[in-house]
């Protein structure tokens, strides 16, 4: 390093290596004792001191050869790339990005296909084909479209009306309820009881919205949270209604125009003449949550060529403005929370009929942080960054799943998903110092006069509540 | 037209006995004031005076402690907006307002600004949205007139061509013409503009000055504005109120009330002296309590004066105004720039107008009568009897008595003042400027010839 010093005192590689070497001196000094040193009692009850020094210095090397690398190349080349950025002509990337929407809804579409075909040639049979992609269907494309779904429908309170809601998953657990206790005590089908959810969700947000009608920013957000508290309190206390914790099992699946999704003779397979198999039910409930989510966003996109989307974008700008203009801001806001709310209905019956059991563990404050994230992360108001938001957030975790690879490394006991909120929140980090006004900052105006160009994200306002 | 529309059918808002108090503050106190149909009414007042309060109560933002706001529409339709929600005084009774510290919509279009502002016919027409999502004709129609109706806005405030920009984007004067745009796409009658030209430049305000006489005379909207510029005050508006601490003080067309000495006291404040003074004419007129004298000195203070001189007070304001205001009004029809203008280079141009015309020969020794007076100061009034020059508009009776102090008791005195007199005459005054703005040697050199034509007692019995 001296040497290196000596020819080029001042070259990037020079302080790369220094704040290399330094990074792994301060990782060193942190996990010297955390990780160096791990305590475990023995068979006779007796605390044995066990060193890893190994796992040690993997921890040290990433943290040195890391900031190397940082330093050495990746903050370089950003900076040559922005500033190649500004002299390059930008026509290349918006006519890819105009095109982006229509790509990943065509991908989205033949989707669960591609899958089959691919694990099809890979395994060589079509069972395996089958089998194969019910994980991929499911897990990754069902999954991350509930929550671009709820995402979606959470952006028209937050994204478009400004108001901060924290405790959205309440309605979703309003929808699943609805769907899970209407079906199995009357016995009404999936059909029927999806719209119904809807309603019942959309006039929880009603009465959401008045008691918050008065209050902006942090107090919305707190009354909101209390709301989502208040919910899933209720349904753990209410045994006799709900069954508490035990949550409410057997819900019927979801039927195609009657056909049930069942092994038997009158089942779709049987009626098809396929091959017996459950990816059918996954593939009908994804094309399902597919259309749901459509519809969220057929809708948010038509609302906001309407008077009330123009209304709400503009509460979330200056209310008093509003107000001076004659817009109604007290059905303006409950208008934004119903809409809102039942988009999370419509997600809650589906997600009951998908999984078949509610129970209230599947509604706690975490999933309505998770679902705000997702709308921060995206940019606020833009469906097409909202949904890639969810992609990466929920198809993220899941991955982590996947990677068996990091086992070799940290050893067999190490399990990826326990650092799933580690990585979620490391990952909000960095996108928010990349991006701080999510992926896609950029609103797209509703109307036009000569050209349709797209307002910078410095403009806008995030709402006061 | 409808019976209803009462005592009073040109006026389009009756401001009645107004009283609004923040706790122990009163803001605006027993106001009373009326604003005539397609009309320019502005509300003018020291930094304070509680013009915003009153906006804020004739738009609904506040709701008033006391007082009767009635504001009455073209079809005869009343409406008491004290009694009404801020919103509904927009979408039914059609008042518009704008605000101070500008409030645009800064995250959306130009052009989106004035669709939301047309959010409760398009709201009708879209079938409460519902009619509207479905894709009826009905909304794509109106939702086209709407941007067409914007267009014609924006054609009139010169910013079609920036109509796609974000409205944050704009430089300040054309955000506070969206605003105006913004608050005229309401439809209103009544138009309310608080400080439209704040922060202006002259250009600017020249071009609003136009745009608003354009809404009065082609909507036929009355406008009601608050201004500090009184340059455009004083070129646009047909009516004048003066608040000051939450009171009325003046009330009438620009030339009246920008030469009525309460406005004057208000707007340049009054000397430390003059309170004395004032205190002292309280007492004569038999107030005791010293701070209730006090509190009068702005505005009651000039009624005790009044009062206390009843021999003045007669010819001080009342028999003066017609003569005077005819005159004035033919001076400002004819350079209404210029004389906007000399306001802010007061002493120069004054300067020389009194050069140009040479006058009597006066020249005496100044330091004759009492240092620092004018040169043709008189120890006492010729013939034992002073004029009264206090109708002279800008003197007031404190300023009378001032000059009267210094030796001056004739007009012919003050039409004879040179620079040099002016400048004596303002320092002692505490005058900047304003004896060359409002034209006194001018105004004295006519009453003086008129004294000569027709004998003096004459005048002052004849209040006319």
């Amino acid at each position: 390093m001296a040497d290196v010093q000596k020819i080029e005192p001042d070259s990037v590689f020079a302080k790369a290596v220094k704040e290399g070497l330094l990074a792994g001196a301060l990782a060193f000094g942190l996990f010297f004792l955390i990780v160096g040193f791990r305590t475990d009692q023995n068979i006779r009850n007796e605390l044995v001191l066990n060193q890893r020094w190994g796992l040690l210095a993997i921890f040290v090397l990433v943290a040195g050869i890391g900031r190397f690398l940082l330093t050495a190349y990746i903050t370089p080349w950003s900076e040559a790339r922005s500033k190649n950025k500004r002299a390059a002509v930008e026509k290349e990337q918006s006519a890819f990005r105009k095109s982006f929407p229509k790509i990943g809804l065509g991908l989205l579409l033949i989707y669960p296909f591609l899958v089959i075909l691919i694990l099809w040639a890979y395994n060589g049979s079509i069972m395996g084909g089958l089998q194969g992609s019910l994980k991929y269907v499911d897990n990754f494309g069902i999954q991350i479209l509930i929550y671009v779904m709820l995402a979606w429908g959470l952006n028209i309170v937050v994204g478009l009306a400004g108001l901060l809601d924290l405790g959205y998953v309440a309605f979703y657990a309003v929808g699943a309820y609805s769907y899970a206790l209407l079906s199995t005590h009357f016995g009404l089908s999936f059909w029927l009881l999806l719209p119904m959810a809807g309603i019942f969700a959309a006039l929880w947000g009603i009465m959401l919205g008045f008691p918050v009608l008065r209050l902006r920013g942090d107090y919305l957000a707190i009354v909101t949270l209390a709301f989502g508290e208040i919910i899933r309190l209720v349904l753990i206390n209410w045994t006799v209604v709900t069954k508490g914790t035990f949550g409410i099992s057997g819900i019927a699946k979801a039927t195609l125009f009657g056909i049930p999704f069942t092994p038997g003779p009158t089942g779709f397979a049987a009626l098809l003449g396929l091959p017996n198999s459950g990816v059918y039910y996954k593939i009908f409930l994804y094309y399902l949550i597919l259309l749901l989510a459509l519809l969220t966003a057929w809708v948010t996109i038509r609302l906001r060529r309407m008077p009330i989307g123009r209304a709400w974008e503009a509460l979330r700008e200056d209310e008093i403005a509003c107000r001076s203009l004659g817009i109604n801001t007290t059905t303006t806001k409950l208008t934004a929370f119903a809409t809102g709310a039942m988009f999370g209905g419509f997600a809650g019956s589906f997600f009951a009929a998908r999984q078949g059991f509610v129970s209230p563990e599947s509604f706690v404050f975490l999933e309505s942080a998770i679902i705000l994230a997702i709308v921060v992360l995206g940019g606020m108001g833009s469906l097409v960054g909202i949904a890639i938001a969810a992609a990466v957030m929920i198809g993220g975790t899941e991955l982590l799943r996947e990677l068996e690879f990091l086992k070799r490394i940290f050893g067999p006991d190490f399990t990826p998903e326990l650092y799933r909120m580690l990585l979620f929140g490391l990952a909000m980090i960095v996108v928010m110092v990349w991006k701080p006004r999510g992926f896609v900052g950029n609103r797209e105006p509703s109307a036009f006069l000569h050209k349709r160009k797209m307002v910078s994200s410095e403009f806008t306002k995030e709402g006061h509540g | 037209m409808v019976s209803e529309v009462q005592n009073n059918p040109t006026a389009i808002l009756r401001v009645e006995r107004l009283s609004m108090k923040f706790g122990g503050l009163i803001a605006i106190n027993d106001l009373n004031f009326e604003a005539k149909r397609g009309a320019i009414t502005a509300l003018i007042g020291p930094n304070g005076a509680g013009k915003t309060t009153v906006f804020n109560c004739i738009t609904g933002f506040y709701k008033p402690t006391e007082g009767m706001l009635t504001m009455t529409r073209q079809n005869g339709e009343e409406y008491l907006l004290e009694r009404m929600a801020d919103f509904v005084i927009t979408k039914k009774a059609k008042v518009a307002r704008t605000f101070q510290n500008i409030r645009l919509f800064s995250g959306l279009t130009v052009l989106e600004n004035l669709l939301v502002a047309q959010h409760n016919p398009l709201m009708l027409s879209s079938g409460f949205t519902i009619l509207g999502l479905l894709g009826f004709p009905t909304y794509k129609k109106a939702a086209s007139d709407a941007i067409e109706k914007a267009r014609f806005w924006l054609e009139k405030i010169n910013l079609v061509e920036r109509a796609d920009d974000p409205a944050g984007d704009l430089p300040y004067g054309a955000q506070r013409r969206l605003e105006i745009a913004r608050a005229m796409c309401t439809d209103p009658e009544l138009l309310c503009l608080d400080e439209p030209a704040a922060g202006l430049n002259a250009r600017e305000s020249a071009e609003l000055n136009k745009l608003l006489l354009d809404i009065r005379d082609e909507t036929g909207t009355s406008i009601l504005l608050i201004e500090h510029d009184m340059s455009v005050v004083m070129e646009i508006s047909d009516h004048v109120v003066v608040l000051e601490y939450g009171t009325k003080i003046s009330d009438g067309t620009p030339e009246t009330v920008k030469n009525d000495p309460k406005v004057i006291a208000a707007y340049l404040g009054v000397e430390d002296e003059e309170v004395v003074e004032l205190i002292e004419q309280a007492e004569a007129a038999g107030l005791d309590d010293i701070t209730a004298a006090v509190d009068l000195l702005s505005t009651e203070a000039l009624h005790e004066i009044e009062e206390a001189h009843p021999d003045m007070a007669p010819a001080a304001l009342i028999p003066s105004a017609p003569a005077t205001v005819r005159r004035a009004r033919a001076t400002t029809a004819k350079k209404p720039v210029v004389k906007s203008a000399a306001d802010k280079t007061a002493a120069k141009p004054a300067a020389s107008t009194v050069k140009s015309k040479p006058t009597t020969p006066t020249a005496k020794s100044p330091a004759a009568i009492k240092p620092g007076a004018t040169a043709n100061a008189l120890a006492e009034p010729r013939g034992g009897k002073a004029d009264k020059l206090i109708v002279i508009k800008g003197i007031g009776p404190v300023n009378e008595r001032k000059l009267n102090q210094h030796g001056i008791f004739h007009f012919d005195q003050i039409a004879a003042w040179k620079k040099a007199d002016i400048i004596a005459a303002e320092a002692y005054l505490a005058f900047d400027g304003r004896i060359a703005r409002e034209d006194w040697i001018g105004q004295a050199k006519k009453l003086a010839k008129q004294s000569q034509v027709t004998p003096a007692p004459k005048k002052t019995g004849g209040a006319k």
